[in-house]
């Protein structure tokens, strides 16, 4: 199943639409019919049909500051890919208009009320329903720090959560992340599952290892100037990641706290080549590759009390590199040439039990590099040689079926952010190397970072609240 | 110095002597004038004799001395001449096939002789850094990198060379000597590069 080629938002020509229908999976079931409903721009109730995503309007707030919030969050709920995101045309006439008789309107919309919830503005919810809302979103100042969003129903004309948030000022360094978080829950509102607003993704560039966020803003450098950095990895509390750095020849790991930004060197590292670290999900120990001599082996060390190295694999006369966890612990896909070219494979956690896990045809697979294991478990994404370039491949972990994502241009290092759907990677599709975002479902494409030469990307877990953004 | 003194004590010599012969042109004595005649022209012969063997005395060392300055001058420049040749020889860099780490047919000789300078240079210790292009995955490309560097090391090693003597390195597809895209580059950037990591001040031809 290919994905590429489309960069998504809203599909307005009936092709255009059946296409997306038509590559976004085998569950997809829509017919002709649903595609002009669709089409229309109108939908009955909130029954989501699959591939079809609800509509959510983001109103407009009227306060200084709430502006940016709301672009913020606008982006946010966009780049979630779980919603048709409405922009109303001169959004504020029609906020205005349906502002005076909003409490009376309410109560048309289907009879129901908010119930407990006390509504701190009711909605002309009929208008928004034939815009195609199910949704709508609503941001008013509440005091000088504080925001309060709330979450319509509008299919069911009803409130369906207030959320209150402190907001830091706009010239805070934690502006930013604290209105992401606050787009995760009203992601959480409306589906129920938490969104990736507040992740970040960690990559290399010009020798150096830089964080954004998942929207493409708030790029900072996080490595040293002095010795170039590759390989940033996360742990999964979000708190620490780890990078390698050159050192006259040597690969030296490091760890690096985010909320402090001091970082310490890992035990036993930096006498070789250690590269490509990866967290346990215990965040104990770190797995990595360390190249000598007799080759490239993947071995682990207690970063807890830094010591305890252990060596993974004996490839003597191969190598074998690019560990990754699965979530649970258990056990780690790796690189391996033992049967030539390099192709994905899997052991135990203590090395244990290696097997081939993506499947190849002898002789004409081309080389399989950079695994990452999904935060759900069930997939893992490297890229492949195809004709003599690289291309982003999913491993289903149960069945072991191997599908290619991409096609157009090069394709390589895919990082999963948490929700298992999206991933970053690097492609040069639009001319030269750089990060973009894929969604899995409907294959919707968007650039990360408009920048050449950004490269080994890694999404974060979602970070937590006490992680200060100031690096 | 040496030679100005020697000239003074001449002249003093050749002042002497003048004051004598100034009284040649007065009257001979009638009766000693045969001997006298004849010790006369003895001193002046060994004077004479003294004279020119002083000169070529220090005529040679003069000669000497440039000469030994001379020699030093040329020693050294030969010298340096030796270590630039000798270094220009042991950073010549072999290559590679695309994700490969063979060594050549063509590039074994290029080793052969990095074998040779270090069996004449004893002190010499060397680092050998792999290199890849960029086509292929960026953290694989490290370890292809470290074998390229590691098929140099043992090609030597094999050749009777102590393994402590040369160090290896990867450095993966970072460090790219053309920085183009296009399969010149590429070539030129899949490479085994050899550094003098110490006793490089003064190499011998092997």
């Amino acid at each position: 199943m290919r994905m590429d080629g489309r960069t998504g938002g809203r599909a307005v020509g009936t092709g255009v639409l059946l296409a997306a229908v038509l590559s976004a999976g085998p569950s997809v079931r829509l017919t002709a019919q649903d595609t002009s409903a669709v089409d229309r721009g109108v939908r009955i109730g909130i029954l989501y049909r699959p591939g079809v995503r609800p509509g959510i309007v983001v109103l407009t707030g009227r306060a200084p500051g709430l502006d940016s919030v709301r672009t913020i969050m606008a982006r946010d709920i966009d780049y979630s890919d779980r919603f048709e995101l409405i922009t109303l045309p001169g959004s504020d006439s029609i906020r205005l208009a349906a502002a005076p008789g909003a409490r009376p309107a309410a109560g048309t919309g289907s009879g129901k009320t908010g119930g407990g919830v006390a509504s701190a503005a009711g909605l002309n919810y009929p208008l928004y329903q034939a815009l195609g809302a199910d949704f709508a979103v609503a941001l008013t100042p509440a005091g000088a720090d504080s925001a309060v969003v709330t979450v319509h129903d509008v299919a069911g004309g009803a409130v369906r959560r207030e959320l209150r948030s402190r907001l830091p000022p706009l010239s805070d360094p934690g502006f930013r992340m604290a209105v992401h978080r606050l787009s995760d829950r009203v992601l959480e509102a409306t589906l129920g599952a938490p969104g990736i607003a507040a992740t970040r993704v960690l990559f290399v560039m010009d020798g150096k290892a830089y964080v954004i966020d998942q929207d493409g803003a708030d790029r900072r450098l996080v490595s040293s100037t002095d010795h170039a950095a590759m390989s940033p990895a996360w742990a999964q509390d979000g708190r620490r990641f780890s990078y390698m750095e050159f050192w006259q020849g040597h690969g030296r790991l490091f760890v690096q706290d985010v909320a402090t930004g001091k970082r310490a060197p890992v035990a036993t590292t930096g006498q070789a080549l250690d590269f490509t670290p990866a967290f346990s999900p215990d965040g104990k120990t770190l797995a990595f590759s360390r190249a000598i001599e007799e080759g490239t082996d993947v071995y682990t060390v207690n970063i807890k009390d830094g010591c305890c190295l252990q060596r993974l694999t004996v490839g003597r006369f191969y190598d074998n590199l690019s560990p990754t966890y699965s979530p649970d612990g258990q056990r780690i896909a790796f690189v391996s040439t033992r049967a030539g070219l390099p192709q994905i494979y899997v052991m135990a956690a203590d090395g244990t039990d290696q097997q081939l896990f993506a499947p190849f045809d002898y002789g004409a697979t081309g080389s399989s590099n950079a695994p990452e294991w999904s935060p759900d478990g069930q997939a893992v994404a490297f890229h492949r040689d195809v004709a003599g370039t690289l291309q982003v491949f999913v491993l289903d972990v149960r069945t072991r079926a191997v599908r290619q994502l991409t096609s157009v241009g090069r394709n390589e290092d895919p990082t999963w952010a948490p929700d298992s759907r999206h991933m970053a990677f690097v492609s040069d599709r639009s001319g030269y190397r750089q990060l973009w975002i894929i969604d899995l479902e409907p294959g919707r494409i968007r650039p990360l970072l408009q920048q050449s030469g950004a490269r080994l990307p890694a999404w974060s877990p979602r970070l937590p609240e006490t992680a200060p953004s100031t690096p | 110095m040496k030679r100005v003194s020697l000239l003074l004590l001449g002249g003093l010599v050749v002042g002497a002597l003048g004051a004598c012969g100034g009284k040649k042109p007065e009257p001979p004595a009638p009766v000693s004038a045969g001997p006298d005649a004849d010790s006369l022209a003895r001193a002046q012969r060994a004077h004479d004799d003294s004279m020119k063997a002083a000169q070529e005395e220090a005529d040679r060392r003069a000669r000497e001395d440039a000469e030994r300055q001379r020699h030093i001058a040329d020693s050294l420049a030969a010298m340096g001449r030796t270590t630039d040749a000798v270094k220009t020889i042991l950073a010549t860099m072999i290559h590679f096939d695309y994700d490969k780490a063979i060594i050549r047919a063509g590039d074994a000789s290029v080793l052969d002789q990095k074998v040779a300078i270090l069996q004449a240079n004893p002190g010499l210790h060397i680092r050998i850094s792999g290199h890849c292009d960029e086509r292929g995955s960026d953290e694989y490309n490290l370890a292809l990198g470290n074998r390229r560097a590691t098929a140099a090391k043992q090609y030597i090693v094999s050749h009777g060379i102590d393994a402590g003597r040369i160090e290896t390195v990867s450095y993966g597809e970072e460090r790219p000597i053309d920085p183009g895209h296009n399969e010149e580059a590429w070539a030129k950037n899949r490479r085994d590069e050899t550094d003098v990591l110490s006793g490089g001040d003064a190499l011998k031809q092997p």
